[in-house]
């Protein structure tokens, strides 16, 4: 062995172990590690890779049925579309980069995210990004805004894969921890899926892609330590993305799989050569051994350590038949990417690194990728929660003026368009994209099928601070809501769980619950979790992010034309409220923009209701029934009928009759849960009727289309607006930062 | 006082942009060429400014605007007073 580096307390701590682990590490190598071995066991036992604070929760995910392929454990998790065809999906952060560099952090988020898509053998088709900044009042926050935000264009264009909706939202606790989660979602073969194992003892491994440069060491240790104020320091971790690349190694990645070139393959993520090896030795149950010599690399004089912690974007590792390596290499040649053989799979269970002739490190990989240390961590419910709970809506002061009220809600940057964004994004290349950003849900259609796939990413994680069980489970069914709007069938959610640091009791109790929450409305919803990640540690100072537990659904449409958008259509006509309004403001974006409060409990989610709320959406979308279907979210029933009217062209009015015994401003703004605005006309209504009665879904016609204005009318109110005045105040955030 | 600045990324740091220019000269048949790096130049034109205020001046100007430390790097000179 060499590197003759003693091994103290400090350097232990420097990389993030604790005694006990170093303990552990004596104990299965039987001997003092290596410096190489020590950043080895650093990384694959951080946070990140480990997930050693959160496994044994999130073993409470249903993650099975019927069409689900393949659940959490791989790349990305698959879901079946028709006979022949499956979608395959993934959420992933990129928090801490993004706060670091947000321009470099959010693109190399998305090259991450693509590479764990094409890795499994599909074709990226979509992308979504689910973005949480701090208010827009300093200039660092707008910089790291409009950071990530043409960090992710400059990404997605180059590579090609439409970006094509998401969500932001703006809090004070994502002031100095912006949240950055990019789902991306692909398209395969049934027959065509691959999986990161390293099976078939003596196969060569290629490494193909970019260089291995001195990039992001220790990206993955970094993701599992909040900030202090150094986080300058933390500066030279961050890789610099190279999406030409990505795209050529996209397509030469896609040709060796076409020609029945691969075994196994997975893409250097975090903790880069060391997490590849060992994971995908360790699913296959073999050993893996590889010569640090042969790695192309970018640099001189590249340590092991160096090269083996590296995290150089644009790299995959591919396990391939003996004898088939030369034609292995061809194929990447022909896309101009570098292609070694750098190893071969083992029989012995252990991962051999080789450098400059010697063996610097000799470890058993179950202990890096299976058995790692497991926490279960103690939690304890907040004391901030009582307080927040506490909320008596008869304190609340009425609204003279409910017209201007509803105008600078539609104006408050959580609600207002946020087309200055996404029209940063080509959101049209590929020509798939059917319901373009700006709606509940993205649509795409499936070149060579009648089905359609539709995504939306969702959570409001004010929900979640109030109570992160209601929060989680509201995620869910907010998500499949939008996916139901578009006339699709929920199928399957990917996760990002954004919480503040584990060791915390009162943040693992927001984990504990949220991930509680989800896990039951995934299993009412019948929409299991097929993957995602786990962010912890989104602290600075000592402050931490409200819990965020971003949703990423995957709905199927049988025939991708009976497609809906949220918009109004024609003339004439009529609107149908679905559900029954209650009024409910606590946590509402109300209470926080016009009162400055938040507070309360979030509102309620009736799973069961829900349920058969998508079958019957998806029912009426399929029989073409409807025009138009949109859900009240934040803001409430009235901030969701102005935006029925919003279209970019041919907007459309309404006049709407609300009358019920609730107070006006809880009536109107209040985020009661299960409401669905649709239109139809007078042919098909009564028809809709029916089948609405048929699966007990309350309902009411609450109006018509109208062009020009939008007048709501209560029992003591009347609010009219112009769509011209409407589109002002929508635009209020496009007209600043456009 | 006219000032010279150059910015360039850190040498650990991966440059796209000079890859793809490297690969160009290359197919050119440029065969010599190793590798290349793009940086960039800015020059600055300065009114009332003394020999001493200057140097904190820049550096000010490159710590807040002209370059982003966490992936570059800088230096200046005068090139004319």
């Amino acid at each position: 062995m060499q590197e003759k580096i003693k091994i103290t307390p400090e350097l232990i701590k420097e990389h993030g172990l604790t005694q006990e682990e170093y303990q552990l590490i004596l104990k299965i190598l039987g001997r003092e590690p290596t410096l190489t071995e020590l950043g080895i066991f650093s990384v694959m036992w951080s946070e990140h890779c480990s997930y050693k604070s959160s496994k044994i929760h999130l073993k409470k995910f249903p993650t099975e049925a019927p069409w689900v392929i393949q659940g959490p454990g791989e790349n990305a998790g698959v879901i079946e579309i028709d006979e022949n065809l499956a979608a395959v999906f993934k959420m992933e952060s990129h928090n801490h980069p993004s706060y670091i560099e947000p321009f470099q952090g959010a693109a190399t988020g998305v090259g991450g995210i693509l590479r764990d898509i094409f890795t499994m053998g599909a074709r990226p088709v979509a992308s979504l990004d689910s973005l949480r900044f701090g208010p827009l009042d300093s200039p660092l926050n707008e910089y790291i805004m409009n950071g990530v935000v043409s960090g992710i264009a400059w990404y997605g264009n180059c590579v090609g894969v439409p970006t094509v909706g998401g969500e932001t939202f703006f809090a004070e606790c994502y002031r100095h921890n912006p949240l950055v989660n990019v789902f991306n979602l692909g398209i395969t073969r049934k027959d065509k899926i691959f999986k990161a194992k390293a099976s078939g003892v003596g196969n060569p491994v290629v490494y193909v892609g970019s260089k291995t440069g001195r990039d992001g060491i220790h990206g993955a240790t970094m993701a599992s330590d909040e900030f202090k104020e150094d986080a300058e320091q933390k500066k030279p971790n961050v890789q610099v993305g190279d999406p030409f690349t990505e795209k050529l190694l996209m397509e030469a990645c896609l040709e060796a799989m076409d020609k029945g070139l691969v075994v196994g393959i997975q893409d250097m993520g975090a903790a880069g050569l060391t997490c590849s090896s060992s994971e995908m030795a360790a699913k296959a149950g073999t050993g893996i051994e590889i010569d640090l010599d042969r790695v192309p690399q970018r640099e001189e004089n590249m340590s092991a350590y160096e090269i083996m912690l590296s995290e150089s974007q644009e790299r995959m590792l591919i396990v391939t038949e003996k004898g088939k390596e030369e034609e292995l290499i061809k194929v990447f040649k022909k896309w101009g990417i570098d292609a070694v053989a750098i190893g071969r799979v083992t029989d012995d269970g252990m991962l051999i690194v080789k450098h400059k002739g010697k063996v610097v490190a000799k470890i058993p990989v179950k202990y890096l990728a299976e058995k790692t240390p497991v926490y279960n961590r103690p939690y304890r419910k907040p004391d901030y929660l009582d307080e927040v709970n506490e909320l008596d809506p008869e304190n609340i002061p009425t609204r003279p003026n409910l017209k201007e009220t509803l105008l600078k809600l539609l104006s408050s940057p959580n609600i207002a368009s946020k087309r200055f964004i996404y029209r940063q994004y080509d959101h049209m290349v590929q020509i798939n994209t059917v319901v373009l950003p700006g709606s509940d849900a993205a649509v795409i259609r499936i070149k060579g099928s009648k089905k359609g796939v539709v995504i939306s990413c969702d959570c409001n994680p004010r929900y979640c601070y109030l109570d992160p069980e209601e929060g989680g489970k509201q995620a869910v069914a907010e998500a499949a809501r939008n996916v139901a709007c578009a006339g699709a069938m929920p199928r399957a959610i990917t996760d990002c769980l954004n919480f503040g640091n584990p060791e915390k009791p009162e943040v693992m109790w927001q984990f504990v619950k949220a991930v509680e929450g989800i896990a039951e409305a995934c299993r009412i919803l019948e929409t299991p979790v097929t993957g995602g990640n786990v962010s912890f540690y989104n602290e600075t100072l000592g402050k931490g992010v409200w819990p965020t537990p971003t949703v990423g659904m995957v709905g199927i449409l049988d025939d991708v034309t009976c497609c809906l958008d949220q918009f109004f259509k024609d003339e004439g006509d009529i609107i149908l409220l679905l559900g029954k309004p209650q009024g409910h403001i606590g946590g509402s974006e109300y209470l926080h923009y016009i009162h400055g409060e938040v507070k309360g409990s979030p509102p309620p989610v009736d799973l069961k209701y829900e349920k058969r709320l998508f079958k019957a959406l998806y029912q009426l979308a399929h029989k073409k029934l409807i025009k138009s279907a949109h859900d009240v979210s934040l803001g409430g029933l009235a901030v969701a009928i102005a935006k029925c009217c919003a279209k970019d062209s041919n907007p459309m009015g309404a006049v709407v009759e609300l009358s019920c015994n609730i107070r006006s401003d809880f009536l109107l703004f209040g985020e009661d849960q299960g409401l669905v605005i649709i239109t139809t006309d007078e042919d098909r209504l009564s028809e809709t009727q029916k089948l609405l009665k048929e699966l007990d879904i309350p309902n009411k016609v609450i109006g018509q289309t109208q062009k020009g204005e939008l007048t709501i009318k209560g029992t003591n109110f009347t609010i009219t607006l112009s769509i011209e005045e409407i589109g002002e105040a929508l635009n209020k955030l496009n007209f600043a930062y456009m | 006082m006219k000032v010279r600045v150059i910015v360039n990324l850190k040498s650990s740091v991966l440059d796209p942009q000079g890859k793809a220019v490297c690969g160009a000269l290359r197919n050119l048949g440029f065969s010599q060429v190793r590798d290349v790096r793009v940086g960039k130049v800015i020059y600055l034109d300065l009114d009332d400014v003394g020999r001493e205020e200057v140097e904190t001046l820049v550096d000010e100007m490159c710590a807040k605007l002209l370059v982003n430390p966490v992936i570059e790097e800088y230096h200046w000179d005068i090139v004319e007073e």
